[in-house]
């Protein structure tokens, strides 16, 4: 392998960030910065109950406001559409899940606190949220359903009055293999079992959301621009399933958007509202959230309770294991929020082990909470966390060594069919355990160990295993799954006269750096400069189709769309080339920017066949059209399956019960690496993010449904000086087999692989310290830890 | 945020003028009071600007030898220019960010004696004297439980006055969120006793610990404070942290500022 660095352009180079220079010279063009003639502003009131029936809501006095333009409440949407969840879960008795109505505007009861409950457009955004206060909203409170456990209770209250109960569905996973894994624990020489909370989060991306909606009489075009992900997949469920807007007439524009990590993919209400009210009041109507709006109005992620356990014979194998989790969707289902816990979440429990029998029951629960869906990793750091947390409890427990009882069980042979329905095609576990045992300088802990000791702190080791499904996904799998849309990707290659190239995808950038990583794959397939080359993403009107950018899908899937795109483009050029040097295209070869003959001095380049493609004077008229174009569709036949090994070494200061990271190590197996410095910096944003779920972040709601952390004053996201210079290593590779580039995805590791690491590592700090302390729950802040050591 | 006026006078006495108007509110750096407003929580007629009078700005010695630094300093200004009290100059490096100690005060802080603030702690252990336009106060008789004080209606800290110490350090533990004081311990040695004042933990707002003073004062060693501790009733308990911990905290902060101070 190449080091970093040695490659100057084309793949494996760590080109620059070329999207930088305009992010960070104020150039970007954010939605927020998109503002039209005529434009007015919506202010949403949103209700501060957390359940509650609406006995009356009386707009008059504020209708009369200066400035207002109009109203909205429930009663202009009963006509339109249920807010779709884009994925049906079936029970483990074959019925499918509870789905009750999302609203745009709440109709006759809040379900969260946030919950817009109207809509005031007006001129000015102070006018909107003035003539807002001057609504007489009459709602009689009801008891709020908060915690999971309460809400299961025979006899709760309902979130929804027309379900059975607060149960969405009760999952079993696989349903067959029930009875066999039970059976494995009866008879197993050591169980461990571990009860734990995933927490609760608050995505915070840096850009709030904003949806601007548009609407031109003139042909009935409907246009949202909005902060998201996949544009295309909004178009589809604005369209097809609320405002009942054909796609023809509907474009939806995501422009540079500032950070996603999930929760940007989903369609949420006020794009609805923006779209639909555009056309109400004839004329653009723009709604910027504010940072308080974004904590109760953006999907959280996580929330899980867990039982896990893990069954052992008595070499220490792993026989079997067995989860029971119940997962917060909370007051309605969000775009993707059944399929989190179950499909990302179920079929990722084999870990990197070959546990043979596996279980995995989820039930999914309403309640009176801001809708839960993904999160950077979305079942997966929820499945890597139980597993690696659990294996280490075993592990201390049995006395025996955290690395030696992972490397013992690990999966070793591909491809190979977990008992949890998916198949690895390649990986090298032991690889990136080795990796890590030398980037993250093993051999020198007991002395760094000793050196904290002497300063009073108690230091700890902890490491993980992690595995993740990326590249979502094959569609006729997920469609089988309850993915109610296909999951493949589309690009097209439009190549210019000059030569140079434009690529429409439908993967959706948003801090991921496909600007600079996509055009390196095109420039080295042709061998002309990454310069000549420009992704074009974002705009309905402009790519062919896409499913937009999550579950670290980009490169493998829509990448690969683009590398046959690409081929297409190279058979065709061929041809011309071979026309113009009179010669048969089975020989003429592409190196550099340059077609040749082989065995003959004949050749022409790039720039000559491009031009010849669009003035045709001589050309193959009679047997390939003018121009070079091409679009291509790539459905995967597999998920992909980065993993890697990760450990963390922390201090914790026993009087305080304050943690610090003082070393964080990363070596992943994702397959193939495009630019190394954007993979290290995807990987370092994971980690930002796995920390913060691990020592500082957690959502919280008091017992009636207001939420506690709605502000930076109570939620804590990671800074800088929460982390300390990472290690990170990707040249363990282990290609995919299944897609042309080889890649894997590294968006989500980082994330999904940290919090068990640091917990593990905190772990064994306290137990270094003489505290017998077992587990604690996320996030490790120093009260928490305070309370573990005096516990213990 | 609703409308408001908005007055900048450049002396104390029309600035006292201005805040005798109906709902007329003082302004210092707008740390806490914009944001405030911001979330349509206050709503004042008038803001009227402090930072425009030069009297009450900057940092000088005294002819008693102590430090005054006017209302209208900023953080930043006093982190840069109190080097002469080095404990209340790392005080004011660490309020905040750049951002906020570029813009926020010291009276505006004073002012507002939020529980969890910083300089309340310097001022009671400093045993500093409150400056307004209409009389002086001592520390002591300034600070009133949570976000109260004595300060009238339309009253103004023109300038603190802080006694310097022989010895003093602060110790800050951060709430993980806002990093503000979780807890934070301000110890202060003077000739005549020590001093410690403690923030963030207490539901009465910043107090001083006496039975600490009283051991410190007869021994300024850690080991003074030995088998000394606050009792958890009383003390903030919160999403970040329970009373007992707290408690637990002020004991360890105490500690460390005396070591700390030497
Ligand atoms: C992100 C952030 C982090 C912070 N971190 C910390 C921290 O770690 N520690 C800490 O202690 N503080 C912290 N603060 C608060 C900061 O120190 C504020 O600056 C301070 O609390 C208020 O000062 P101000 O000058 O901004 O006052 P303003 O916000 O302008 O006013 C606050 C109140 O005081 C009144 N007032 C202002 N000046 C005077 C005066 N001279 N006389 C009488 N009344 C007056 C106002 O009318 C108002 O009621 C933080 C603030 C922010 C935004």
């Amino acid at each position: 392998m190449p080091k970093d660095g040695d490659i100057k352009s084309g793949i494996g180079a760590s080109s620059k960030r070329r999207e930088d220079i305009r992010f960070l010279t104020g150039a970007g063009n954010y939605t927020d910065d998109m503002n039209m003639r005529g434009q007015a502003h919506v202010f949403f009131l949103r209700s501060d109950i957390a359940h509650g029936t609406i006995n009356s809501l009386d707009t008059s006095a504020a209708a009369a406001m200066p400035g207002v333009v109009q109203i909205f409440t429930g009663a202009e949407f009963e006509a339109v559409g249920s807010i779709p969840c884009g994925w049906e879960v079936t029970d483990k008795h074959g019925a499918p899940m509870q789905e009750p109505r999302h609203p745009v505007l709440a109709e006759g009861k809040v379900r969260h606190v946030g919950e817009p409950i109207a809509a005031v457009v007006a001129e000015s955004l102070a006018e909107a949220r003035d003539a807002a206060e001057a609504i007489v909203v009459d709602i009689s409170e009801l008891p709020a359903v908060v915690n999971m456990k309460d809400a299961l209770k025979d006899g709760a209250t309902k979130v929804h009055d027309d379900l059975t109960s607060n149960l969405c569905y009760d999952w079993g996973f696989v349903e067959e293999n029930k009875a066999a894994t039970d059976a494995a624990f009866e008879t197993a020489h050591h169980v461990t079992t571990l009860d734990l909370v995933n927490n609760r989060l608050v995505a915070n991306p840096m850009e709030p959301r904003v949806a601007l909606g548009d609407y031109s009489r003139a042909d009935d075009q409907h246009t949202l621009y909005t902060t998201s992900q996949n544009p295309h997949v909004i178009r589809l469920l604005m369209g097809a399933f609320v405002l009942g807007i054909p796609e023809h007439k509907l474009r939806v524009v995501a422009p540079d958007v500032g950070g996603g990590f999930g929760t940007k993919i989903f369609h949420y209400q006020e794009e609805a509202f923006c779209t639909f009210a555009a056309k109400a009041c004839n004329r653009p109507v723009k709604w910027t959230s504010s940072r308080s709006e974004a904590f109760m109005s953006d999907a959280h992620g996580r929330d899980h309770v867990t039982t896990i356990q893990l069954a052992l014979d008595k070499d220490n194998n792993f026989v079997a294991l067995r989860t029971d989790t119940q997962a917060n969707m909370g007051a309605y289902l969000s775009t993707f929020a059944s399929s989190v816990p179950t499909w990302l979440h179920g079929t990722l429990m084999a870990g990197n082990y070959k546990t043979p029998l596996i279980y995995v029951n989820v039930k999914a629960v309403f309640t009176n909470t801001v809708p839960v869906d993904a999160y950077r990793g979305a079942g997966r750091p929820e499945a890597t966390y139980q597993i690696e947390r659990v294996i280490d409890m075993a592990a201390r427990e049995l006395g025996v060594d955290p690395i030696d009882l992972r490397r013992q069980n690990y999966v070793t042979e591909f491809p190979y069919a977990t008992p949890v329905a998916v198949e690895y095609d390649t990986g090298d576990y032991h690889a990136t355990m080795d990796k890590l045992i030398e980037i993250g300088d093993f051999a020198g802990f007991d002395a760094r160990r000793k050196a904290s000791e002497a300063k009073g702190k108690w230091r700890g080791l902890g490491i993980n295993n992690y595995i993740e499904a990326c590249g979502i996904a094959p569609s006729n799998l997920v469609g089988q799954l309850g993915a109610r849309a296909g999951l493949y990707d589309a690009a097209t290659v439009r190549v210019n006269a000059t030569g140079s190239i434009s690529v429409m995808v439908g993967a959706h950038s948003h801090g991921q750096g496909h600007e600079t990583s996509f055009p390196q794959v095109v420039a080295e397939m042709i061998g002309i400069p990454e310069d000549q080359i420009d992704i074009v993403h974002g705009d309905t009107s402009k790519i062919p189709f896409g499913m937009g950018t999550y579950g670290s899908r980009s490169l493998a899937v829509c990448g690969s769309a683009m590398v046959r795109a690409t081929e297409k483009i190279i058979a065709k050029s061929k041809k011309i080339a071979a026309h113009l040097m009179e010669a048969s295209d089975m020989d003429v070869e592409l190196k550099d920017g340059v077609f040749s003959v082989a065995g003959t001095d004949k050749s022409v380049a790039w720039g000559d066949v491009t031009l010849a493609a669009y003035v045709p004077h001589n050309y193959p008229l009679e047997e390939i059209e003018p121009g070079l174009e091409e679009t291509a569709f790539y459905d995967p036949s597999n998920f992909t399956y980065p993993a890697g090994a990760y450990a963390c070494e922390v201090e914790v200061d026993p009087d305080t019960g304050k943690v610090t990271i003082e070393r964080f190590s990363a070596a992943d197996d994702f397959g193939n690496v495009i630019n190394p410095m954007i993979v290290s910096g995807q990987v370092h944003g994971g980690i930002a993010q796995g920390v913060g779920q691990a020592l500082l972040e957690g959502c919280s709601y008091d017992d009636n449904g207001q939420l506690l952390t709605g502000s930076y004053m109570d939620y804590a996201m990671p800074r800088a000086d929460d982390l300390p210079f990472y290690a990170v290593d990707h040249s363990c590779q282990t290609p995919c087999t299944h897609n042309p580039l080889g890649v894997k995805g590294c968006g989500e590791a980082g994330a999904i692989g940290s919090p068990p690491s640091v917990v593990n590592a905190v772990i064994d700090a306290l137990n270094s310290g003489g505290k017998k302390v077992a587990h604690i729950d996320m996030p490790l802040s120093p009260d928490r830890v305070w309370n573990a050591i005096n516990n213990a | 945020m609703y409308n408001f006026e908005f007055e900048k006078p450049d002396t104390i006495a029309d600035a006292v003028a201005a805040l005798g108007g109906e709902e007329a509110q003082a302004l210092g750096g707008g740390q806490t009071l914009i944001p405030t407003m911001k979330q349509r929580l206050a709503s004042p007629a008038t803001l009227v600007s402090l930072t425009g009078i030069s009297e009450m700005q900057g940092i000088c010695t005294g002819d008693d030898g102590s430090l005054c630094i006017g209302g209208a300093t900023t953080h930043g200004a006093v982190a840069a220019g109190a080097g002469v009290y080095p404990a209340l100059a790392d005080l004011a490096s660490h309020i905040g960010d750049p951002a906020v100690r570029n813009r926020g005060t010291i009276g505006g802080s004073l002012a507002n004696n939020d529980p969890s603030a910083c300089y309340p702690a310097a001022a009671l252990a400093s045993g500093a004297v409150i400056k307004t336009n209409t009389r002086e106060i001592a520390a002591d008789d300034y600070f009133q439980g949570m976000f109260d004080t004595a300060l009238n209606e339309g009253e103004i800290i023109t300038e603190v006055r802080f006694p310097v110490p022989e010895a003093a350090n602060y110790q800050k533990f951060v709430q993980p969120a806002s990093r503000f004081a979780l807890v934070g311990v301000f110890v202060a040695k003077y000739a005549d006793g020590v001093r410690v004042a403690i923030t963030g933990a207490s539901e009465g707002g910043v107090f001083r610990w006496t039975e600490a003073e009283a051991a410190l004062s007869a021994n300024f060693a850690v080991s003074a404070l030995d088998g000394l501790s606050l009792p958890g009733d009383g003390m903030i308990g919160d999403l970040h942290g329970s009373g007992d911990y707290r408690a637990h905290l002020c004991a360890v902060m105490t500690k460390r500022a005396v070591n700390a101070a030497g």
